[in-house]
């Protein structure tokens, strides 16, 4: 197996000293799960935050301010509040599968943030089909909302699940092709691989137009699966209530919320690796220093999240029909184009080089 | 049959539409841009409790109805009860009686109380626009909550007023 576990085997090694191996393996892989799990769950709490702000930015609020210096610490009261909170059920609600939907949600979202590599060599999961596991992993989430708004027993949560079902299918195909059009370049799923082939260039530049034009497709659909504004028909609040979770309360709502930011971040955070070069810093100025690449990888992250909030303060919100003919009229045979175009760019050998 | 070069056109126009789009998801990101950009120059939010001293509410500010009086107690109103027929709640009750007006010796239609209730007021206005005299106006005060709701019926013509002369001429 070419698996390779590379902060894992730091861990791994410490373990094995004092443990027999198969033990210290499974140690190994539960620490590094316990540590992604207390960085994301708070990490998500703080790009909740960032949302926050950032919508009183542009509608020229102030946003929150009273918990902790600048409301820097409001969503973790606002997490402690509700995860204090009664877990209510509906009487008729299909108790099995309304307990199991949220934590589909948000352990397919942070099963995602695995394989990402932070820097070189911090990668918790470094896997040769990488970018196939994250699109597939990715489009789990959904069967957590159709479970959770057919479990429920609510009409609204039942549209809201069903609408979702819809939309995350259809923009499954975009974000699956824009992403095979940079695998062309590539030549490899392998997340670290795809880094490293864009030593000699972002791959926005070395695709040029064809890349760009699968980067927008990619930011659409991308937004689109995260069920985020303008695409939010899933929870549209003037039609629906909130949705697939209307019925959900406490730390389960807090599941789902929490997994739409962090579905956020992944999808930003797929864009930085696969076309804005992950982890490297722009023209190499500190490749020589690794542990600066998580700034970078951050950065770009996070300017990408600054630009999906952007889209969401700013369009209104998209019919279901609307969104149906955007989706296979429009993206789909714009993709499969540049799909072409890209191949032969590739077989020409036009990409730029540095 | 079709024309061959309606398919050209066809595509032209599919093409044309997309650009359209881009431009206009475009144009309203560069308006929120500007928004985001110069957030920090000045929000909209008021502290309330924070800048309770200092704050002014704006006049097109409803807060509730009022009659001004002048130094001397006069008021303008002359119980025409114009109001309390414009009032689609039924938020204002005019007492009034006729009584002899002192300088001419005649019996005169004259207004006793103007009880305006806060608490079912809905703010319409359309009381102040249907007073042919102008003897009812918008206050811009903000803080109406009280403890007990009799509270909120007020009296609005005050003790011992009268009618301002010339107001009826
Ligand atoms: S503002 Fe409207 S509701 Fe209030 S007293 Fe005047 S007419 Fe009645
Ligand atoms: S407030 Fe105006 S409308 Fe109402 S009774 Fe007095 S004069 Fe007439």
């Amino acid at each position: 197996m070419n698996i390779s576990l590379n902060i894992t085997k730091t861990f791994t090694e410490l373990l094995s000293g004092f443990l027999p191996e198969s033990t210290a393996n499974i140690g190994a892989m539960v620490i590094i799960a316990l540590i992604y799990l207390a960085i994301f769950s708070v990490a998500g709490l703080f790009l909740v935050l960032i949302e926050r702000k950032v919508a009183a930015w542009f509608q020229l609020r102030l946003g929150p301010n009273r918990v902790g210096p600048w409301g820097l610490l409001q969503t973790m009261a606002d997490a402690l509040k509700l995860v204090s909170k009664e877990l209510t059920g509906t009487v008729k609600a299909d108790k099995f599968l309304y307990n199991l939907a949220p934590y589909f949600v948000i352990v397919s979202s942070l099963m995602a943030l695995s394989v990402f590599p932070f820097t070189q060599n911090f990668q918790a999961f470094d896997i040769n089909i990488g970018l196939f596991f994250l699109i597939a992993i990715s489009s789990i989430g959904v069967i957590g909302i159709l479970l959770g708004g057919w479990a429920s027993n609510n009409k609204f949560a039942l549209i809201g699940a069903m609408r979702s079902g819809v939309q995350t299918i259809s923009y499954e195909i975009s974000v699956g092709l824009s992403l095979l059009t940079m695998v062309l370049i590539t030549g490899s799923l392998q997340l670290s691989e795809i880094v490293e082939v864009q030593k000699n260039g972002w791959l926005i530049v070395q695709g040029h137009i064809p890349a760009i034009f699968a980067f927008m497709i990619y930011m659409i659909a991308g937004t689109a699966e995260t069920n985020r504004a303008p695409f939010d028909m899933v929870e549209a609040e003037s039609e629906l209530g909130a949705g697939f979770h209307t019925e959900y309360s406490g730390m389960k709502f807090a599941y789902f919320f929490l997994a739409e930011f962090i579905n956020m971040f992944i999808i930003a955070a797929i864009a930085a690796t696969v076309f804005f070069g992950g982890w490297l810093s722009p023209f190499g100025i500190t490749d020589s220093i690794p542990w600066l690449g998580v700034f970078w990888f951050l950065a770009k992250t996070m300017t990408l999240v600054f630009l999906m909030m952007w889209f969401r303060w700013t369009f209104p919100r998209l019919r279901v029909d609307q969104l149906l003919t955007l989706e296979w009229k429009y993206l789909l045979p714009l993709n499969l184009l540049n799909i072409i175009l890209m191949a032969l760019i590739v077989w020409l050998n036009l990409t730029i080089q540095f | 049959m079709v024309k061959p070069n309606n398919t050209i056109l066809e595509i032209m126009s599919y093409f044309g539409d997309i650009f359209k789009g881009i431009k206009t998801l475009l144009t309203g990101m560069s308006v929120t841009g500007k928004y985001f950009m110069t957030s920090h120059k000045g929000a909209i939010t008021q502290q309330y409790p924070d800048n309770r001293d200092t704050l002014k509410m704006f006049d097109r500010f409803r807060g509730e109805v009022v009659m001004p009086h002048n130094e001397i107690n006069e008021h303008r109103c002359t119980g025409c009860q114009k109001c309390e027929l414009a009032c689609p709640n039924g938020s204002i009750e005019i007492i009034w009686d006729r009584q002899v007006d002192p300088e001419t010796g005649k019996k005169k239609k004259m207004i006793d109380k103007h009880i305006y209730h806060l608490g079912m007021c809905t703010m319409c206005g359309l009381c102040i626009e249907a007073c042919p005299t102008d003897a009812i106006l918008w206050a811009q005060n903000y803080e109406n909550s009280v403890y007990n709701r009799s509270a909120l019926t007020k009296v609005l013509n005050q003790p011992g007023s009268k009618l301002m002369p010339g107001v009826e001429d």
